[in-house]
């Protein structure tokens, strides 16, 4: 099993095929993905990898996360989270993943903290009807009506659909396929919608239920390798290019 | 929107109207829009012209709709701006409205429903000019 990618979500736009289907497709930035921690079996029991993503200013990260970060020699990441892989497939301290982890045509499990809709009734959160218009209803229109039976069961059973808290909870969105990866600035386009807004983190990973291809990268999509690969190709102009601007990025944030 | 999104788009429209040229139509005005349909498994292409009553303009996500009357019954198409199924577009007349959706036109037929051709204005000199072109080079026009 390999690790998966943090990556963070551009947007969505739309492509077309040559058969005129349109394809609507969400942009996700591999921005920065590093190993920061390996737990392995011996050590933690069980084999995993944990991937930094995004840039933090160094004076707002906490003093044993600064150590924690400076352990694995990266400079200090906006968002962390752990993928269990097999044992073969450990990463080493450090190592930078791409987009290219991914290939075009594979299904992926993207998972993300949805849109935050605060406290909604019953109507927006589940779809209820409400109550009518007229006909006598007066002051009620958008309750939820009744919760039960009678003195029999005498309660409310457990799980009853209520007002609440809407969104800004986890959700995975399984078997979206890629449709295409960007290696120069780091995108994967995959099709359909993927939980949470603009800028939120996504968890990406190998699609569970799909079978997966067998060019897949194991154990990792390094950007080290890409990047050779693509000045193999004699696109080594571009490469340089990319750098330059996410340099300039992260200098603007710590400005 | 954000530059990334930005960037992709401009990309993907440039890829769909490359070697194409899209005229510089608005509502009101009368097109051919040649549309590529497939038949079995043959490819020809059809034309669909009317009266343009509503134009989208959102960079790669543009449409606009052509409206006309095929035997007696209104008949309105969407058409992706820069889907690759449209072959061509041409602007066979200019039309004088003052509205920009001209949804209007739907509840009205025959007489009540036409649109006079503009004369004046950038538009209509920008038309002459492209008529004008087209009568010099008339042959291959025709040919087409």
């Amino acid at each position: 099993m390999r690790t998966g990618v943090l990556a963070q979500k551009v947007g969505m736009t739309r492509l077309f095929t040559e058969t005129g289907k349109h394809v609507p497709v969400t942009v996700l930035k591999v921005d920065d993905c590093q190993v920061v921690a390996v737990r392995t079996e011996e050590k933690d029991g069980y084999n995993a990898v944990q991937i930094g993503a995004g840039t933090a200013k160094a004076k707002n990260v906490t003093k044993p996360m600064r150590g924690h970060f400076a352990k694995a020699k990266v400079r200090p990441k906006a968002k962390l989270a752990e993928f269990r892989v097999s044992a073969d497939a450990l990463l080493e301290l450090g190592q930078e993943l791409s987009a290219a982890h991914f290939v075009e045509g594979q299904h992926v499990d993207a998972s993300g903290i949805t849109i935050g809709r605060g406290f909604q009734g019953a109507m927006k959160r589940h779809n209820f009807s409400g109550l009518r218009a007229s006909h006598g209803v007066s002051a009620v229109h958008r309750a939820l009506g009744s919760t039960g039976q009678m003195q029999d069961p005498g309660r409310v059973f457990k799980g009853k659909k209520m007002p609440g808290q809407m969104g800004s909870r986890k959700v995975t969105t399984q078997s979206l396929e890629v449709v295409s990866v960007d290696t120069d600035r780091n995108l994967v386009l995959v099709k359909g919608c993927v939980p949470g807004h603009e800028g939120s983190w996504v968890r990406l990973s190998d699609s569970l239920k799909r079978a997966l291809p067998e060019n897949l990268p194991f154990p990792a999509g390094l950007r080290e390798a890409g990047a050779a690969a693509d000045a193999g190709e004699g696109q080594q102009a571009e490469v340089p290019v990319g750098e330059g601007e996410s340099g300039a990025t992260e200098e603007k944030k710590d400005a | 929107m954000n530059a990334i999104i930005q960037e992709l788009e401009k990309a993907e429209m440039d890829r769909l109207s490359e070697g194409k040229t899209i005229p510089n139509f608005s509502a009101g005005d009368t097109v051919r829009v040649n549309v590529k349909v497939v038949e079995g498994n043959r490819e020809r292409v059809q034309a669909f012209d009317g009266v343009v009553i509503a134009k989208k303009n959102r960079g790669v996500n543009s449409s606009f709709t052509v409206r006309k009357i095929s035997y007696g019954e209104g008949v309105e198409r969407i058409f992706p701006l820069y889907s690759p199924r449209i072959d061509s577009i041409q602007l066979l007349r200019r039309g004088d409205v003052r509205r920009a959706k001209l949804y209007y036109l739907r509840g009205l037929r025959g007489k009540a429903a036409r649109i006079a051709e503009k004369t004046t204005g950038a538009a209509a000199k920008e038309a002459a000019a492209e008529r004008a072109a087209a009568k010099a080079g008339k042959n291959p026009a025709a040919k087409r």
